[in-house]
């Protein structure tokens, strides 16, 4: 890393930002539609009575639609190089005379700024409603997982771009892996001993689960599976793994 | 000096071979044009050049660097504009030009003066504000030309730089292409598949048809090579007509086409007296016939035997020979 790439790190993130804050209709819609669950979910669902879980159900919620928003909106990062690649303009930034790893950086700090901007939005608005801190640090630790997430879910995008040659492909993958990974993820219900075995396994399987689990443990300090730390590790570990793999697939990628 | 050099440069997808085997050279400061069909391996081969594609075998030096080993020096010395739009639509013209100079390093002094100076070049200084998605193809056309000037790179690719652009504007981006060839004394490769194009621009064209090139030289050179006229014959019996034309001395090539023969000749107008009098003892009746200067699509069909125009149905724009309509006046 020269002071080169260093710039083109810094230009590419530029450019999203420039991007994401003109794009009115995206800022509001990856805004609206958490809110949307948070108010409609949280109240709806505030009546019904899970085994097993403490405190009202937007407390159990917020952390699952933190995540759900950081995981979207970083997969669409990743993903959009497929339309950079249609447009052309891929071609413009592979040809410019940087290392590809600094273009894989700075589309992942771009993607990671906007992802978190969203977080946070849904983050502050849950706190607003009621949603308790355990502690600083706990809260500081649930930055830095929501800032894991979000690397974990470019680098997924990454991959994905890589092997997708168009847009239809994408349609697909928002609903053959997108819907399941969200709904295992106890993101919406507790996963315990009264699911069904199957359920449990897919849900332990299921690394959203562990990012989600890892929130709730530091922000909340209820409801969770296991020690936030814990899941600090799982997730360091797949982060690393993930956005390995994402450089490799986007180094190996011809225009 | 030479800015580009190919040896045995190659590539092939799935077993089809989009570049055999080519070897060229580009000199300094010279424009130099591939010319050829699509789908003749035109783009396949700037790709490689820009370190875009990994060729299969062979390989270039572009200033001196090769293209596999020391890709980063290759692209600090080349700018390229391609054949499809590679411009962020979403940024202005000044933002795109900004975001191609600082990932090119360029101070910040530097991208302030460039950005003016290529902007003037191409008319589009007034227009630098607006965002690019409201640009007319010709002006997104300019600014990649723009851009592609903007770090002042020893050798610029232009990948058809005029595809589907009206009359007017194709003139004027030749027109910044002489121009910046002569100020800036950019080496400057580009590939077309219009005759007038090359015509116009190149100092000297490779012809390239199925990933192969037929013959590079001087426009003048190829040229002079078909003859110094072309006669267009289209008459009753043309095989027989042919047959008996090429025992003749002063034929110098002789090409069959489906409803008309073309001849490379010296002197022309000359010639058509002559030629009358040899279809009247075959007997052939002569339905049309005329006299030209030869063009880069008699150059093309010399070498390929087909012409560019039979395979391009849809780009018929190059006002390169029309051999359906014959005249008895002589074209300049």
């Amino acid at each position: 890393m020269n002071q080169k790439d260093l710039q083109a790190v810094y230009m590419l993130w530029l450019r999203q930002m420039k991007r994401f804050f003109r794009a009115k209709s995206r800022v509001l819609s990856t805004i609206l539609q958490p809110l949307f669950f948070l108010f409609i979910l949280g109240f709806g669902f505030n009546i019904a009575v899970f085994p097993g879980m403490q405190g009202p159900y937007i407390n159990f919620l917020a952390p699952g639609l933190i995540a759900m928003t950081i995981l979207l909106s970083s997969m669409f990062t990743g993903v959009s190089v497929l339309w950079d690649r249609q447009s052309g303009f891929l071609q413009e930034v592979l040809v410019a005379p940087v290392s590809r790893l600094s273009i894989v950086i700075g589309r992942t700090v771009g993607g990671a700024t906007v992802a978190l901007f969203q977080g946070f939005i849904i983050m502050f608005i849950a706190l607003a409603m009621g949603v308790p801190i355990v502690n600083l640090q706990g809260l500081l630790l649930t930055i830095l997982i929501m800032v894991l997430l979000s690397f974990t879910a470019v680098g997924f995008g990454l991959i994905l771009a890589s092997k997708m040659r168009d847009f239809e492909g994408f349609q697909s993958i928002m609903s053959l892996i997108l819907m399941p990974l969200m709904f295992l993820s106890s993101a919406f219900y507790p996963v315990n001993e009264s699911l069904p075995g199957w359920l449990q396994i897919l849900s332990y399987g299921n690394p959203l689960f562990y990012m989600i689990d890892g929130i709730r443990g530091s922000l909340t300090g209820v409801n969770n599976v296991l020690h936030p730390l814990v899941d600090l590790g799982i997730i360091l570990v797949l982060c690393i793994v993930i956005m390995g793999l994402g450089t490799y697939f986007f180094n190996k990628s011809e225009v | 000096m030479t800015i580009i050099e190919t040896t045995n440069l190659t590539k092939t997808f799935d077993g089809f071979t989009a570049v055999d085997h080519i070897q060229f050279s580009v000199k300094k400061g010279e424009i130099f044009g591939f010319l050829g069909p699509n789908g003749a391996g035109k783009t396949t081969t700037i790709k490689m050049l820009t370190t875009l594609l990994y060729p299969s075998e062979g390989s270039a030096t572009i200033a001196g660097f090769d293209i596999l080993k020391q890709r980063a020096n290759v692209r600090e010395n080349i700018g390229i504009v391609f054949q499809e739009p590679a411009l962020d639509t979403e940024l202005t013209g000044r933002e795109n030009l900004d975001f191609h100079a600082r990932m090119y390093g360029l101070t910040q002094e530097t991208r302030k003066k460039r950005i003016t100076e290529v902007l003037t070049l191409v008319d589009l200084l007034g227009k630098k504000d607006i965002v690019v998605k409201h640009y007319s193809g010709g002006m997104k056309r300019r600014l990649e030309i723009a851009r592609g000037l903007m770090h002042s790179p020893t050798v610029l690719f232009l990948d058809e730089p005029t595809l589907g652009l009206d009359a007017q504007t194709r003139r004027a981006i030749w027109e910044y292409i002489k121009q910046l060839n002569k100020e800036e004394n950019t080496t400057i490769f580009l590939t077309t598949h219009y005759m007038d194009e090359a015509d116009f621009l190149c100092d000297r064209i490779g012809i390239i048809d199925q990933g192969k090139i037929l013959v590079i030289d001087t426009v003048d050179t190829l040229k002079k090579s078909v003859g110094h006229d072309v006669i267009t014959i289209a008459c009753s019996d043309s095989g027989q007509l042919q047959q008996r034309l090429e025992q003749e001395p002063w034929v110098n090539n002789i090409t069959p086409h489906e409803t008309f023969l073309t001849v490379g000749v010296q002197r022309g107008e000359e010639k058509i007296p002559t030629i009358f009098e040899i279809a009247r003892t075959i007997p052939v009746s002569i339905s049309s016939i005329d006299v030209r200067k030869p063009t880069l699509d008699d150059v093309f069909l010399y070498y390929t035997g087909r012409s560019m125009r039979e395979q391009n149905p849809e780009t018929s724009q190059s006002q390169a020979t029309r051999p359906a309509g014959f005249h008895w006046r002589r074209r300049p």
